[in-house]
Protein backbone atom coordinates (compact mmCIF):
# COMPACT_ATOMS: atom_id res chain seq x y z
CA UNK A 1 0.00 0.00 0.00
CA UNK A 2 2.71 2.47 0.93
CA UNK A 3 4.67 1.39 -2.06
CA UNK A 4 2.00 1.98 -4.43
CA UNK A 5 1.58 5.37 -3.17
CA UNK A 6 4.57 6.39 -4.16
CA UNK A 7 4.21 5.29 -7.64
CA UNK A 8 0.34 7.25 -8.00
CA UNK A 9 1.69 10.29 -9.59
CA UNK A 10 3.40 8.49 -12.06
CA UNK A 11 -0.05 6.14 -12.45
CA UNK A 12 -1.84 9.64 -12.74
CA UNK A 13 0.20 10.88 -15.16
CA UNK A 14 0.10 7.53 -17.43
CA UNK A 15 -3.66 8.08 -17.20
CA UNK A 16 -3.76 11.39 -18.32
CA UNK A 17 -1.01 10.52 -21.45
CA UNK A 18 -3.49 7.82 -22.24
CA UNK A 19 -5.99 10.25 -22.32
CA UNK A 20 -4.85 12.53 -24.52
CA UNK A 21 -3.09 10.36 -26.67
CA UNK A 22 -6.20 8.61 -27.38
CA UNK A 23 -8.06 12.43 -28.51
CA UNK A 24 -5.61 12.88 -30.57
CA UNK A 25 -5.19 9.93 -32.42
CA UNK A 26 -9.36 10.43 -32.60
CA UNK A 27 -9.00 13.32 -34.29
CA UNK A 28 -6.50 12.34 -36.62
CA UNK A 29 -8.04 10.15 -37.54
CA UNK A 30 -11.34 12.18 -38.22
CA UNK A 31 -13.42 10.20 -35.53
CA UNK A 32 -13.50 13.86 -33.73
CA UNK A 33 -13.58 17.37 -34.17
CA UNK A 34 -13.28 19.61 -31.38
CA UNK A 35 -14.48 21.83 -33.30
CA UNK A 36 -17.71 20.43 -34.20
CA UNK A 37 -20.35 21.32 -32.05
CA UNK A 38 -23.71 19.67 -31.22
CA UNK A 39 -26.46 21.36 -32.67
CA UNK A 40 -29.17 22.78 -30.66
CA UNK A 41 -32.09 21.52 -33.28
CA UNK A 42 -31.25 17.86 -33.04
CA UNK A 43 -34.60 16.30 -32.40
CA UNK A 44 -36.77 19.41 -32.93
CA UNK A 45 -38.60 20.60 -36.37
CA UNK A 46 -36.71 22.76 -38.91
CA UNK A 47 -36.95 26.63 -37.63
CA UNK A 48 -39.92 28.30 -39.77
CA UNK A 49 -38.66 30.90 -42.50
CA UNK A 50 -40.19 32.54 -45.27
CA UNK A 51 -37.11 33.05 -47.93
CA UNK A 52 -37.03 33.41 -51.55
CA UNK A 53 -35.98 30.52 -53.93
CA UNK A 54 -32.48 30.90 -55.29
CA UNK A 55 -34.01 29.81 -58.96
CA UNK A 56 -36.62 32.03 -59.06
CA UNK A 57 -36.31 34.71 -56.76
CA UNK A 58 -40.32 35.66 -56.91
CA UNK A 59 -40.94 32.27 -55.29
CA UNK A 60 -41.55 32.07 -51.92
CA UNK A 61 -40.01 28.79 -50.07
CA UNK A 62 -41.72 27.89 -46.40
CA UNK A 63 -40.82 25.12 -43.88
CA UNK A 64 -43.91 23.16 -45.23
CA UNK A 65 -41.94 22.70 -48.40
CA UNK A 66 -39.53 20.51 -46.48
CA UNK A 67 -42.18 18.19 -44.99
CA UNK A 68 -42.63 14.68 -46.01
CA UNK A 69 -39.33 13.08 -47.14
CA UNK A 70 -35.84 12.25 -45.61
CA UNK A 71 -34.28 15.00 -46.64
CA UNK A 72 -30.74 16.57 -46.80
CA UNK A 73 -30.57 20.57 -46.24
CA UNK A 74 -26.85 21.57 -47.27
CA UNK A 75 -25.65 24.77 -46.63
CA UNK A 76 -23.10 25.86 -49.40
CA UNK A 77 -21.71 29.25 -50.70
CA UNK A 78 -19.69 30.70 -53.75
CA UNK A 79 -17.42 31.81 -51.13
CA UNK A 80 -16.51 28.47 -49.63
CA UNK A 81 -13.59 27.03 -50.84
CA UNK A 82 -14.80 23.35 -49.59
CA UNK A 83 -18.27 23.68 -50.92
CA UNK A 84 -16.35 23.50 -54.02
CA UNK A 85 -15.22 20.22 -52.78
CA UNK A 86 -18.21 18.82 -51.87
CA UNK A 87 -20.29 20.08 -54.58
CA UNK A 88 -19.23 16.50 -57.00
CA UNK A 89 -20.05 14.45 -53.63
CA UNK A 90 -23.52 16.25 -53.83
CA UNK A 91 -23.84 15.58 -57.34
CA UNK A 92 -23.41 12.05 -56.62
CA UNK A 93 -25.49 11.67 -53.88
CA UNK A 94 -28.47 12.89 -56.08
CA UNK A 95 -28.07 11.08 -59.02
CA UNK A 96 -26.31 7.70 -57.72
CA UNK A 97 -28.06 7.50 -54.24
CA UNK A 98 -31.35 9.18 -54.85
CA UNK A 99 -31.02 11.55 -52.31
CA UNK A 100 -33.35 14.91 -51.92
CA UNK A 101 -31.15 17.40 -51.15
CA UNK A 102 -32.30 20.93 -50.56
CA UNK A 103 -29.91 23.92 -50.75
CA UNK A 104 -29.41 26.70 -48.42
CA UNK A 105 -27.56 29.38 -50.53
CA UNK A 106 -26.13 31.35 -47.65
CA UNK A 107 -24.78 34.53 -47.49
CA UNK A 108 -23.61 34.55 -51.09
CA UNK A 109 -24.91 36.83 -54.14
CA UNK A 110 -27.43 35.41 -56.44
CA UNK A 111 -25.93 36.01 -59.18
CA UNK A 112 -23.43 33.91 -58.38
CA UNK A 113 -24.77 31.14 -56.98
CA UNK A 114 -27.00 30.71 -60.36
CA UNK A 115 -23.57 30.88 -62.34
CA UNK A 116 -22.40 27.90 -60.13
CA UNK A 117 -25.20 25.70 -60.65
CA UNK A 118 -25.37 25.76 -64.12
CA UNK A 119 -21.79 25.31 -64.40
CA UNK A 120 -21.01 22.50 -61.64
CA UNK A 121 -24.53 20.68 -62.00
CA UNK A 122 -27.27 20.91 -60.05
CA UNK A 123 -28.08 18.52 -57.39
CA UNK A 124 -30.68 20.23 -55.44
CA UNK A 125 -34.51 20.14 -55.69
CA UNK A 126 -34.64 23.40 -55.17
CA UNK A 127 -32.13 26.44 -53.00
CA UNK A 128 -33.25 28.27 -50.07
CA UNK A 129 -31.57 31.84 -50.47
CA UNK A 130 -30.44 33.07 -47.41
CA UNK A 131 -28.58 36.22 -48.51
CA UNK A 132 -28.50 37.84 -45.04
CA UNK A 133 -27.93 34.51 -43.12
CA UNK A 134 -31.35 34.56 -41.37
CA UNK A 135 -32.04 31.40 -41.91
CA UNK A 136 -28.82 30.35 -40.81
CA UNK A 137 -28.98 31.87 -37.54
CA UNK A 138 -32.04 30.09 -36.98
CA UNK A 139 -30.29 27.09 -37.94
CA UNK A 140 -27.51 27.49 -35.75
CA UNK A 141 -25.03 27.50 -38.83
CA UNK A 142 -21.81 28.39 -37.66
CA UNK A 143 -19.88 28.03 -41.44
CA UNK A 144 -20.52 26.83 -44.90
CA UNK A 145 -20.82 23.63 -45.84
CA UNK A 146 -23.06 21.74 -43.29
CA UNK A 147 -25.58 19.65 -43.98
CA UNK A 148 -28.54 18.27 -41.72
CA UNK A 149 -30.59 15.62 -41.72
CA UNK A 150 -34.14 15.74 -41.91
CA UNK A 151 -36.46 12.97 -41.38
CA UNK A 152 -39.90 12.26 -42.93
CA UNK A 153 -41.34 14.70 -40.47
CA UNK A 154 -39.44 17.65 -41.26
CA UNK A 155 -37.32 17.22 -37.64
CA UNK A 156 -33.26 17.52 -37.34
CA UNK A 157 -31.97 14.39 -37.13
CA UNK A 158 -28.40 15.29 -37.33
CA UNK A 159 -26.11 17.68 -38.48
CA UNK A 160 -22.54 17.76 -39.75
CA UNK A 161 -20.27 20.04 -40.15
CA UNK A 162 -17.67 20.19 -42.95
CA UNK A 163 -17.61 18.86 -46.44
CA UNK A 164 -19.15 15.47 -47.19
CA UNK A 165 -17.71 12.65 -49.19
CA UNK A 166 -17.80 8.74 -49.32
CA UNK A 167 -16.11 8.37 -46.16
CA UNK A 168 -17.73 10.83 -44.06
CA UNK A 169 -21.28 9.10 -45.87
CA UNK A 170 -20.58 5.50 -45.03
CA UNK A 171 -19.03 6.46 -41.49
CA UNK A 172 -21.90 9.21 -40.57
CA UNK A 173 -24.77 9.51 -42.97
CA UNK A 174 -25.48 5.57 -44.12
CA UNK A 175 -26.81 4.22 -40.71
CA UNK A 176 -28.89 7.16 -40.22
CA UNK A 177 -30.76 7.50 -43.66
CA UNK A 178 -31.49 3.87 -43.86
CA UNK A 179 -33.03 3.96 -39.83
CA UNK A 180 -34.93 6.87 -41.05
CA UNK A 181 -36.36 5.24 -44.20
CA UNK A 182 -37.39 2.48 -41.59
CA UNK A 183 -39.15 4.54 -39.50
CA UNK A 184 -40.91 6.55 -42.29
CA UNK A 185 -42.11 3.26 -43.67
CA UNK A 186 -43.47 2.26 -40.19
CA UNK A 187 -45.19 5.72 -40.15
CA UNK A 188 -46.84 5.36 -43.66
CA UNK A 189 -47.71 1.38 -42.97
CA UNK A 190 -49.62 2.48 -39.92
CA UNK A 191 -50.87 5.70 -41.71
CA UNK A 192 -52.75 3.12 -44.41
CA UNK A 193 -54.35 0.97 -42.31
CA UNK B 1 12.04 52.76 -40.78
CA UNK B 2 9.70 54.88 -38.71
CA UNK B 3 6.96 54.79 -41.12
CA UNK B 4 7.21 51.04 -42.12
CA UNK B 5 6.74 50.72 -37.85
CA UNK B 6 4.11 52.87 -38.14
CA UNK B 7 2.50 51.15 -40.63
CA UNK B 8 2.62 47.73 -38.78
CA UNK B 9 1.64 49.04 -36.15
CA UNK B 10 -1.68 50.86 -37.58
CA UNK B 11 -2.37 47.00 -39.09
CA UNK B 12 -1.31 44.79 -36.72
CA UNK B 13 -4.21 41.82 -36.11
CA UNK B 14 -5.03 43.54 -32.08
CA UNK B 15 -6.11 46.67 -33.85
CA UNK B 16 -8.22 44.99 -36.93
CA UNK B 17 -10.09 43.01 -34.31
CA UNK B 18 -11.66 46.02 -33.15
CA UNK B 19 -15.45 45.49 -34.06
CA UNK B 20 -18.19 47.91 -35.80
CA UNK B 21 -20.19 49.85 -33.23
CA UNK B 22 -23.57 50.11 -32.57
CA UNK B 23 -25.43 52.90 -31.30
CA UNK B 24 -27.97 52.22 -27.99
CA UNK B 25 -30.89 54.45 -26.73
CA UNK B 26 -29.17 54.52 -23.06
CA UNK B 27 -26.22 53.31 -21.36
CA UNK B 28 -27.72 50.79 -19.57
CA UNK B 29 -28.29 48.38 -22.92
CA UNK B 30 -24.79 49.48 -23.84
CA UNK B 31 -23.54 47.73 -20.89
CA UNK B 32 -25.44 45.05 -21.23
CA UNK B 33 -24.37 44.24 -24.86
CA UNK B 34 -20.71 45.10 -23.81
CA UNK B 35 -21.45 42.11 -20.86
CA UNK B 36 -22.98 39.82 -23.28
CA UNK B 37 -20.26 40.22 -26.00
CA UNK B 38 -18.07 39.34 -23.25
CA UNK B 39 -20.21 36.29 -21.98
CA UNK B 40 -20.81 34.69 -25.38
CA UNK B 41 -18.28 32.46 -27.25
CA UNK B 42 -18.27 32.34 -30.81
CA UNK B 43 -19.58 29.21 -32.02
CA UNK B 44 -16.99 28.83 -34.68
CA UNK B 45 -14.08 29.80 -32.43
CA UNK B 46 -12.38 27.59 -29.76
CA UNK B 47 -12.20 30.19 -27.34
CA UNK B 48 -13.22 33.57 -28.19
CA UNK B 49 -16.08 35.50 -27.19
CA UNK B 50 -18.01 37.61 -29.11
CA UNK B 51 -16.09 40.93 -28.65
CA UNK B 52 -12.32 39.39 -29.66
CA UNK B 53 -13.69 37.52 -32.76
CA UNK B 54 -13.81 38.78 -36.31
CA UNK B 55 -15.20 35.61 -37.79
CA UNK B 56 -18.42 36.59 -39.39
CA UNK B 57 -21.07 34.29 -37.58
CA UNK B 58 -19.83 36.78 -34.30
CA UNK B 59 -20.27 39.27 -36.71
CA UNK B 60 -23.59 38.40 -37.62
CA UNK B 61 -24.12 37.56 -33.57
CA UNK B 62 -23.03 40.82 -32.27
CA UNK B 63 -26.11 42.54 -34.62
CA UNK B 64 -28.17 39.96 -33.58
CA UNK B 65 -27.66 40.71 -30.11
CA UNK B 66 -27.67 44.43 -30.74
CA UNK B 67 -31.10 43.86 -32.50
CA UNK B 68 -32.54 41.86 -29.62
CA UNK B 69 -31.24 44.85 -27.05
CA UNK B 70 -32.94 47.26 -29.19
CA UNK B 71 -36.21 45.63 -28.64
CA UNK B 72 -36.22 45.52 -25.47
CA UNK B 73 -35.86 42.08 -24.54
CA UNK B 74 -34.28 40.76 -21.23
CA UNK B 75 -31.46 38.80 -20.38
CA UNK B 76 -33.32 35.96 -19.84
CA UNK B 77 -34.80 36.05 -23.58
CA UNK B 78 -31.20 36.79 -25.04
CA UNK B 79 -29.63 33.66 -23.71
CA UNK B 80 -32.92 31.29 -24.04
CA UNK B 81 -32.26 32.89 -28.24
CA UNK B 82 -28.22 32.16 -28.58
CA UNK B 83 -28.58 28.70 -26.25
CA UNK B 84 -31.69 27.70 -28.57
CA UNK B 85 -29.93 28.14 -31.93
CA UNK B 86 -26.15 27.31 -30.73
CA UNK B 87 -26.43 25.15 -27.26
CA UNK B 88 -24.73 25.91 -23.99
CA UNK B 89 -22.16 26.24 -25.76
CA UNK B 90 -22.25 29.61 -26.42
CA UNK B 91 -21.87 30.68 -22.79
CA UNK B 92 -19.01 31.06 -21.23
CA UNK B 93 -21.04 30.83 -17.55
CA UNK B 94 -23.24 28.03 -18.94
CA UNK B 95 -26.29 27.44 -17.26
CA UNK B 96 -26.85 24.58 -14.40
CA UNK B 97 -27.77 21.61 -15.99
CA UNK B 98 -27.54 17.71 -16.00
CA UNK B 99 -25.81 18.28 -18.91
CA UNK B 100 -23.48 21.17 -17.40
CA UNK B 101 -23.07 19.47 -14.10
CA UNK B 102 -19.76 17.94 -14.72
CA UNK B 103 -18.23 21.34 -15.55
CA UNK B 104 -19.53 22.99 -12.68
CA UNK B 105 -18.88 20.65 -10.19
CA UNK B 106 -16.00 18.54 -11.24
CA UNK B 107 -13.64 22.04 -9.66
CA UNK B 108 -15.39 21.61 -6.33
CA UNK B 109 -15.19 17.78 -5.93
CA UNK B 110 -11.10 17.99 -7.40
CA UNK B 111 -11.11 20.95 -4.45
CA UNK B 112 -12.60 18.35 -1.93
CA UNK B 113 -10.23 15.54 -2.98
CA UNK B 114 -7.26 17.98 -2.65
CA UNK B 115 -8.26 19.42 0.82
CA UNK B 116 -8.94 15.78 1.97
CA UNK B 117 -5.17 14.55 0.62
CA UNK B 118 -4.24 17.80 2.41
CA UNK B 119 -5.69 16.83 5.85
CA UNK B 120 -4.47 13.47 5.36
CA UNK B 121 -0.66 14.61 4.51
CA UNK B 122 -1.17 16.97 7.92
CA UNK B 123 -2.17 14.32 9.88
CA UNK B 124 0.23 11.87 9.31
CA UNK B 125 3.44 14.04 10.23
CA UNK B 126 1.58 15.40 13.50
CA UNK B 127 2.50 12.03 14.46
CA UNK B 128 6.09 11.21 15.88
CA UNK B 129 7.69 10.03 13.03
CA UNK B 130 10.22 7.12 13.29
CA UNK B 131 13.59 8.97 13.12
CA UNK B 132 12.86 10.95 15.49
CA UNK B 133 13.00 8.09 18.18
CA UNK B 134 16.74 8.67 17.71
CA UNK B 135 16.68 11.92 19.35
CA UNK B 136 15.04 11.21 22.40
CA UNK B 137 16.26 10.11 26.08
CA UNK B 138 15.70 7.34 28.11
CA UNK B 139 13.45 9.14 29.81
CA UNK B 140 10.98 10.39 26.73
CA UNK B 141 11.51 6.66 25.23
CA UNK B 142 10.16 5.08 28.07
CA UNK B 143 7.36 7.51 28.22
CA UNK B 144 6.64 6.79 24.47
CA UNK B 145 6.63 3.24 24.85
CA UNK B 146 4.42 3.09 27.91
CA UNK B 147 2.03 5.51 25.54
CA UNK B 148 2.08 2.90 22.71
CA UNK B 149 1.43 -0.40 24.74
CA UNK B 150 -1.39 1.68 26.14
CA UNK B 151 -2.91 2.48 22.73
CA UNK B 152 -1.65 -0.98 22.03
CA UNK B 153 -0.20 0.44 18.35
CA UNK B 154 1.16 -2.17 16.24
CA UNK B 155 2.84 0.17 14.06
CA UNK B 156 5.96 -1.87 12.69
CA UNK B 157 7.93 1.22 11.03
CA UNK B 158 8.19 3.09 14.64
Amino acid sequence: MQRLKLFLPLITFAAIAIFFYTMVSRIDQGEYNPQDLPSALINKPFPSFSLAKLEDLTVSLQQKDLLGNITLVNVWATWCPSCHVEHGYLNYLFSEKDMIIVGVNYKDKAPAAQRWLQTKGNPYRFNIFDPDGILGLDLGVTGAPETYVLDHRGFVRFRYQGPLNEMVWQDKFQALIEQLQQEQLAYNGRGSR
Amino acid sequence: MRLLALLLLLFSPALMAVVETYHFDDDEKRDRYQTFVEELRCPKCQNQNLAGSNSPIAKDLRRELHRLLEEGRDDEQVVEYMVSRYGEFVLYRPRFNPETAVLWLAPMIFLALGLALVAMVFRRQKKPAGAATETLNDNEKKALNDILKEQDVGDTNG
